[in-house]
């Protein structure tokens, strides 16, 4: 069964597996880069990644620094 | 030393991070500038393609300060969740308040800037807001507790140097915080004379990172700034109508 959430304003099916936002990081591969994560308008500390469960709808928001003056 | 907040740079050059032709010229330009602080934007990630670089794994991030923005922000409350955004990076607590108000001109939204400022700062963050040259906004950004005030000498990206450089002095004079003047510089000249005003940095990138040479004119920023500050600190002649010889008047008849 997938879970449809989400992500930076697209609609993704993810594997029930993804339980947290740490877990849709890995799949997207980007868990190892600099990123901020907003989790339905709440913005997380890095270390809330691994608890912050994902339920069905949810909203992500992956942002980085980008080039900027 | 130039003291903003609980920071403090020997450099009074703050540099933009966008629109360089590449990462390597970049990285040498921001290595050739001498800055200490470099801004950045807050951007959604490209989740389809994680492979493409970003800046800030070319650079060893820890030899300078973060100065996010909140471009992008069309009021108040955009900006404030810009900030909470880049601040959970966890790298940095200064944010340049940048509300634009007008398209074509990208002049801020003065009411959204202020507002903004005045809840950031009881945030507790380190706030530079970008605004025009507006004396009485100035004052009143420095009274809601902003930490630096960032005045635009021309719009943003335009190169077109200090237009009022009256306002300029009046803002600099007035202020209690350092006086960054923030966009517009298109030359060294530009920058040296900010600097010459009175000023206590200047915050520029494009004029750097569409030079023809930026990594050049990265070094030549830096010389600018240096020159304008000594500059100002040595205190200029004032003008006159009429020439005054440099040469002495005695002794002049030499040979006759």
């Amino acid at each position: 069964m997938a879970m449809k959430i989400i992500v930076n304003g697209d609609g993704l099916a993810v594997s029930e597996d993804i339980k947290h936002i740490k877990d849709l990081l890995d799949y997207l591969g980007v868990a190892d880069k600099p990123l901020i994560v907003e989790h339905n308008q709440q913005i997380l500390q890095k270390e809330a990644h691994e608890q912050s469960v994902l339920t069905e709808g949810d909203k992500i928001e992956i942002v980085h620094f980008v080039g900027g003056g | 030393m130039l003291k903003v907040g609980s920071y403090q740079f020997s450099s009074r050059l703050f540099l933009g991070t966008g629109k360089y032709p590449d990462f390597d010229i970049q990285k040498q330009a921001v290595e050739k500038s001498g800055t200490e602080v470099l801004t950045f934007a807050v951007r959604r990630m490209n989740i389809y393609d994680p492979t493409l670089p970003n800046f800030l794994e070319k650079i060893d991030g820890n030899k300078y300060a973060f100065l996010p923005n909140t471009a992008g922000a069309k009021d108040a409350k955009e900006a404030v969740r810009i900030a909470k955004l880049a601040a959970a990076s966890g790298r940095c607590d200064m944010i340049k308040v940048e509300v634009i108000g007008c398209n074509k001109t990208l002049l801020p939204d003065p009411i959204e800037t202020l507002k903004a400022t005045k809840e950031l700062v009881a945030e507790g963050f380190t706030v530079l807001p970008y605004t025009s040259d507006d004396i009485v906004l100035a004052r009143k950004l420095e009274e809601a507790g902003a930490h630096a005030i960032m005045p635009g000498a021309s719009p943003i990206g335009s190169g077109q140097g200090i237009i009022n450089p009256l306002h300029l002095s009046f803002i600099i004079e007035q202020a209690n915080v350092p006086v960054i003047v923030d966009a517009g510089v298109g030359s060294p000249a530009d920058a040296a004379y900010a600097m010459e005003l009175g000023a206590d940095g200047v915050l520029l990138n494009t004029a750097v990172s569409s030079a023809k040479k930026p990594v050049q004119m990265a070094e030549a920023m830096k010389y600018a700034v240096q020159a304008g500050r000594l500059g100002y600190k040595a205190g200029r002649i004032d003008k006159k109508r009429y020439a005054t010889a440099s040469s002495p008047e005695e002794g002049i008849s030499i040979g006759s």
